[in-house]
């Protein structure tokens, strides 16, 4: 049969640790599996825009505020670039954002909790960027090529988010007793967000075993959790603070650190939609859709009159 | 025209420093090339990545095709004597 010798030949490449190319021919699942996780990816990274944003006004300084725009714009472009790797698999932008806005398609569960202070900034650009940087630098490793390379990319710019976010948290742990609760409190509440967002435990976690050998998924969630965790926890003790789990220690036999009981529960609730803020970041999103509608067409009419008007002259 | 499009896609080429070729990018949504050239510049030249940027609508690309890869190249395999390493020179020879 045609497609189990194709089947092969895909599989021969992807082990040989060359790319698949969009024209290339790929199982359906590959493809199914890609857009649904790019996608997904995608959607994050412009919901992810929301919390930060709500702080832009109000950040406590000129420094401080021209760094978080080029945060946000930073992540704006990673939407941009992801949305350009899922439409190299036939699928159009408009029908993905009406995914995202009709609930279909999921974004990170992480960005349905709310930035309650400043220090919530450097929670995020620290723990949140941090985590999707572990997770991103092996996705760069993956089979497909127009993910892979938007994941090179990104990784590239995700440092800068990452340092500042840690900068933000250690000035605040430096500063007075009120300056260092807020930092502890941040970092009491992203905490575990940003554990669960590394996704389901290996046992609750299917299709990993096609998926990785497909390439991908390169690592499972448990092992980029144990490396978040292993190089974290350092830094947060550096600057004085905790992580918010009583049962966290280093193993010094198995040199990781081993953590407390994960709060499952809560991320699946979160996920199905019930978290704090779901229904706020679908609706913001949905909004900037329709009233950005107007601006998007009245390009394209402006578009076709000047294309006229160069014909006729 | 659908009711309301995400705009055309345009293959997005930047040129790096002067005197290099431009190389392919990525690609930006736009609703004419100069809106594609300041989306372009905004997506991908950030961190001073290029001097110089071309777009071209993605529709106007042809590309060869990957299943014919293997004998749409094979011309250019048997004739090995296009490289210089093909001819044997004496060691004695200079300049050649």
């Amino acid at each position: 049969m045609e497609d189990a010798k194709q089947l092969e030949a895909f599989e021969a490449k992807i082990a040989a640790g060359q790319k698949i190319e969009p024209k290339d021919w790929m199982p359906e699942a590959y493809r199914k599996q890609l857009v649904r996780m790019m996608s997904q990816h995608a959607h994050s990274e412009i919901v992810g825009m929301l919390p930060e944003g709500n702080w832009i006004t109000r950040a406590p300084s000129l420094r401080r505020k021209a760094i978080l725009l080029a945060k946000v714009q930073d992540e704006a472009g990673h939407g941009l670039y992801l949305y350009s790797a899922v439409e190299t698999l036939g699928v159009d932008r408009t029908e993905l954002l009406k995914q995202l806005h009709n609930g279909t398609a999921k974004y990170s569960s992480i960005f349905n909790y709310p930035t309650l202070s400043w220090a919530d900034i450097g929670a995020i650009g620290w723990l949140v960027d941090g985590a999707a940087i572990m997770n991103q630098t092996a996705l760069a490793r993956g089979s497909y090529g127009p993910y892979s390379r938007a994941m090179v990319r990104i990784c590239k710019e995700e440092s800068f988010h990452n340092r500042q976010g840690y900068e933000i948290m250690m000035t605040l742990a430096q500063g007075t007793p009120e300056q260092k609760a807020l930092a502890q409190d941040a970092l009491n509440r992203w905490w575990w967000p940003a554990v669960m967002m590394l996704g389901p435990s290996d046992d609750q976690s299917p299709n990993t075993d096609q998926l990785m050998r497909w390439k991908v998924k390169m690592e499972s969630n448990d092992a980029i959790r144990e490396r978040f965790i292993d190089r974290t926890v350092p830094q947060a003790e550096f600057i004085g603070l905790s992580v918010p789990d009583k049962d966290m220690k280093f193993n010094k036999e198995t040199g990781h650190y081993t953590h407390g009981p994960i709060n499952w529960d809560e991320f699946f609730q979160v996920i199905k939609g019930n978290g704090p803020c779901n229904a706020n970041r679908l609706k913001a999103r949905a909004d900037a859709d329709k009233n950005g509608a107007w601006v998007r067409e009245a390009a394209m009419a402006y578009a076709a009159k000047q294309m006229k008007e160069k014909e006729v002259a | 025209m659908s009711q309301d499009s995400q705009w055309p896609v345009w293959e997005v080429f930047l040129q790096a420093n002067p005197g290099i070729s431009h190389k392919h990018v990525g690609n930006v949504h736009a609703a004419d090339a100069e809106m594609a050239i300041q989306n372009a510049r905004d997506v991908y030249t950030r961190r001073s990545e290029g001097i110089s940027i071309w777009v071209v609508p993605a529709n106007a690309i042809s590309a060869s095709s990957p299943e014919d890869q293997g004998a749409f190249f094979e011309p250019s395999n048997d004739k090995p004597y296009r490289h210089p390493t093909f001819y044997k020179i004496p060691d004695g020879v200079k300049y050649l």
